[in-house]
């Protein structure tokens, strides 16, 4: 009745050589990256633990506890920091310790250096401070008005223009405010030092804006069109729709980005290198001059003797650094930015 | 009534105001730097070494060592953030916990400020493979890696831009549809042929995006550099990789901050941030256009 | 029972989603150059079935198998078949078009260029060729070079199975491919199918009666992810040895 198929056919395996190796390039160069990401963690860490490794007192209490400790310790020290730091040691009365970073003042080249590292502290979450009250306030409206009430044309420009804030080099933003907002805030307000915490935050605002904007605008155009129509068609008006359904709506993701904004301004260097004054005192008006975490390891890390507790000490500021974004990340993405992505896949 | 009248003209007012304050702001940083920077461009400034203890001359090591290490950085770090998206797309499955774990990595160190970058530059590249190096290259207690370079800060870089270029890329691959993907393997293509002919040719829009977009980042960036190889004045050209190098941000740094007559120098200071700003904006500009592009495509 | 005639043949064939079993123990025997219709309600398993022939479920997680299905006389799971050379042979239509988002040319060309033929007059004779066959080169030869997604629902859809025909299969599968037409589109693919068994054994899974009656040979009928009863298909529409089946086909359920 009918033919029986054609050609035979073994279907046995083929080899194909080139494509075998193409994959295991591919993955090998992802193992590889991948492993980079890895070391990031570990290298920051690993320097910063420099500090207590050194400290005696604190290698006398590793030793009583645990042996492993003090053979990674004298991995860590490398020959190039060992010396200077005993000589320090000797110039100095006390060890480093936990208070000693914890006291109120950073002065860390001088004969008896001392690394308290509060008014660095306070000095990050100072120009933090203002820069989100200054550029999360603009931005959000900003977004509002990209979102609802621009027109179709004007949203096409608006959004790009807005985010070509984010493509000026952080340094730019910091010659301009260190030569031209700066001077502009002085006749202004007539305070006494020209370079200061709040020239520092108002320049930051400049780098947080396009931050918050973007998340913002994204997460108010991802409001589902029928809720919108919904409370149009019940009469309200729009600003009504924006600031009762809209605004509720999309305020997990508008909360996400004031955080990723904190980090951003917590972690940018240049602009608060150029613009803050970097005098670290502990004072609470914002015309001080500060120095924030960041600037502080720009500003002496080409200076220091590697290995030694001043370069230890600013691996710390880092490690610092790394776990308050890493937490502001963290905070954003599970908690906020995964219940809003739910939410409209969802819809 | 009337008061109800008034916000449906004053929410809109206000809001149109801050964008508004923010068009004015970038307008502001644009005019003032293009009209304060014009006048000192010219041919000299872009092409002679600078002079008479910096206080003349022109910035053009400084174009070069900035040009040298975008181009290291992007040969490493595109195309290895690229592979990586493509292998974690392509090969690692959706729901593995290993593919969890790595996104939410790459995704928390796209927030991690650049500086703590530039300490694992220092603490990786300067201090633990350098001196490896130096010890099977160098002769004996000859110190040539050990010490910030324009080769670590270039790497540092890269690993700056792999997150970018990661989480951009697998957002474009994730774009394209299922459904022609399984069309290849129907036809007998191999996993691998359907990769390259049809997933990377289809989301080539982004992945260009996310290059430029990690290029122009890592271009106008210098905090991760100020203590891995940059310099701040060299009197030769860099011509190996293990030379430090001049860079246009991190002059701009240096003439504004450090000099010792820094209002003599403003012209070369608003010279040279003009001359960066030009370089990161058409970089910029070119990320932009390809990103509306490809929204416009997805969203049709 | 099995005889030479029959191309594919499956022996107590199970088929897993993680833990939920989606197949129970399918037993088919599928003639060479004939036209056999799955037929059944949504979720019986018909289409997953169909995907089995040419291993595209592989591509799901957490999918797993039990039986085996023999292609001439080959067994499909065994660890040594290279299943694009498998896919190669049981080409596949999809229930929606999804043209590549090239050109109409390369669509076709698609397949023979990752087969290997690289000549491009090679190329260009099975584009036209393949066109042919699908009864779409009058329709498209002035437009070889533009967007497949600008061609027509209907016109999409042949060419999918242009591109089908382009790799020289043995065995084409269609899963419900005239679902989304319009009847004129359908009508044509029908003619199509019918054109097409004179050299593919075709297997198609429909939801439409009607078409099965139309164009098949043999019909086989699923429920609740068993094989409930397979035969000639004008004997199935006309006396089915089971109640269910007649049930089925007289529209009590589904």
């Amino acid at each position: 009745m009918a033919t029986p198929a054609t050609q035979p056919w073994s279907g046995k395996k083929k080899n194909r050589p080139m494509e075998f190796i193409g994959e295991r390039v591919v993955a090998g160069v992802a193992m590889f990256s991948l492993v980079f990401i890895a070391l990031i963690f570990i290298f920051v860490f690993r320097e910063a633990a420099g500090i207590f490794l050194d400290d005696p007192g604190a290698k006398i209490r590793q030793k009583a506890s645990s042996n492993e400790y003090e053979t990674y310790g004298d991995d860590a020290v490398s020959t190039l920091g060992v010396a200077p730091v005993e000589q320090r040691v000797e110039q100095e009365e006390e060890s480093l310790t936990v208070g000693d970073l914890l006291a109120p003042a950073w002065f860390p080249v001088s004969n008896f250096p001392k690394y308290g590292l509060l008014p660095l502290i306070w000095a990050s979450i100072k120009v933090a401070i203002i820069a989100i009250l200054l550029g999360a306030p603009i931005a959000i409206l900003a977004a509002i008005y990209t979102s609802m009430f621009a027109p179709g044309w004007a949203k096409e420009w608006l959004k790009p223009g807005i985010e070509m804030l984010a493509g000026f080099p952080s340094v730019v933003i910091g010659f301009f405010a260190l030569i031209v907002m700066a001077t502009i805030f002085q006749n202004i307000f007539g305070y006494q030092y020209r370079l200061n915490a709040f020239v520092g935050g108002a320049a930051l605002s400049l780098a947080v804006i396009p931050v918050i904007f973007t998340i913002s605008d994204d997460s108010l155009t991802a409001v589902p069109k029928s809720l919108i129509e919904a409370s149009l068609a019940l009469g309200a008006s729009k600003w009504e729709t924006v600031f009762f359904v809209i605004l509720p709506a999309a305020l997990p993701g508008i909360f996400a980005s004031v955080l990723l904004g904190v980090g951003r301004a917590m972690g940018e260097t240049m602009i608060v290198l150029m613009a803050t004054g970097n005098s670290a005192i502990l004072t609470l008006s914002p015309f001080d001059s500060v120095r924030t975490m960041a600037a502080t390891i720009g500003a002496e890390m080409a200076e220091v003797v590697f290995g030694d507790t001043h370069y230890s000490v600013l691996f710390l500021i880092g490690v610092i650094l790394f776990v308050f974004s890493f937490s502001l990340c963290f905070v954003a993405e599970v908690f906020v930015r995964n219940r809003l992505m739910k939410r409209f896949r969802g819809a | 009534m009337t008061k109800k009248r008034f916000l449906d003209i004053a929410v809109p007012a206000v809001t149109g105001l801050c964008v508004l304050f923010v068009i004015v702001a970038i307008g502001a940083i644009m005019i003032n730097i293009i009209v304060n920077g014009w006048s000192q461009i010219s041919l000299k400034f872009l092409t002679s070494a600078p002079e008479e203890g910096m206080t003349a001359g022109g910035i053009f090591p400084a174009i070069m060592g900035t040009f040298y290490r975008t181009i290291i950085m992007s040969l490493v770090g595109v195309p290895v953030g690229t592979l990586t998206a493509i292998f974690l797309c392509e090969y690692v499955s959706a729901n593995s916990p290993l593919l969890r774990m790595v996104r939410f990595a790459v995704n928390t160190l796209a927030g991690i400020p650049s500086i703590v970058f530039g300490l694992f530059g220092l603490g990786f590249f300067v201090q633990f493979v350098g001196p490896g190096m130096d010890s099977i290259f160098s002769a004996e207690g000859q110190i040539q890696w050990a010490q910030p370079n324009i080769l670590w800060a270039s790497l540092t870089m890269a690993v700056l831009t792999l997150p970018v270029v990661i989480v951009s890329v697998e957002e474009s691959i994730r774009t394209v549809p299922h459904d022609i993907r399984e069309a290849s393997l129907a036809l007998g293509a191999t996993r691998w042929q359907t990769i390259w002919r049809v997933v990377v040719p289809n989301s080539i829009t982004g992945i260009l995006t996310g290059a430029v977009l990690a290029v122009s980042r890592g271009a106008g960036e210098v905090a991760p550099i100020l203590f891995t190889g940059a310099a701040y004045f060299l009197p030769n050209l860099t011509h190996s990789l293990s030379d430090q190098f001049m860079d246009l941000g991190y002059h701009v740094y240096i003439m504004s901050t450090q000099s010792p007559d820094v209002d003599a120098t403003r012209g070369i200071q608003y010279g040279t941030t003009l001359v960066l700003l030009c370089l990161t904006f058409t970089l910029n500009a070119a990320a932009i256009i390809l990103r509306y592009r490809m929204r416009k495509r997805v969203n049709a | 029972m099995e005889t030479e005639r029959h191309q594919i043949v499956t022996r107590n064939l199970d088929f897993f989603y993680g833990d939920a079993k989606v197949l129970h123990a399918i037993n088919m025997n599928i003639e060479a150059l004939r036209v056999t219709a799955f037929i059944g309600p949504s979720g019986c398993g018909k289409t997953t079935f169909l995907r089995c022939l040419n291993r595209m479920n592989d591509l799901i997680k957490g999918a797993r198998h039990a039986g085996d299905i023999h292609i001439d006389g080959k067994n499909i799971f065994d660890r040594d078949v290279d299943v694009v050379s498998l896919r190669k042979r049981v080409g596949m239509v999809f229930q929606k078009s999804n043209p590549f988002p090239k050109s109409v040319f390369d669509n076709v060309a698609y397949g023979p260029r990752v087969n290997g033929v690289t000549g491009s007059r090679d190329v260009e004779r099975i584009v036209e060729r393949s066109l042919n066959q699908a009864a779409l080169w009058d329709e498209v030869k002035d437009r070889l070079h533009d967007s497949a997604l600008g061609l027509s629902g209907g016109q999409q859809q042949r060419l999918c199975i242009a591109r089908t025909l382009a790799v020289d299969p043995e065995i084409i599968l269609m899963d419900e491919p005239a679902s989304a037409l319009d009847p004129i589109s359908t009508a044509k693919i029908e003619d199509l199918i019918a054109e097409l068994k004179q050299k593919y054994t075709i297997i198609i899974v429909t939801h439409n009666m009607q078409q099965a009656a139309r164009v098949s040979d043999y019909t086989a009928f699923f429920l609740l992810g068993e094989l409930i009863e397979m035969d000639e298909t004008q004997k199935m529409f006309t006396n089915p040895s089971k109640k269910t089946t007649e049930d089925y086909i007289t529209g009590r359920f589904g």
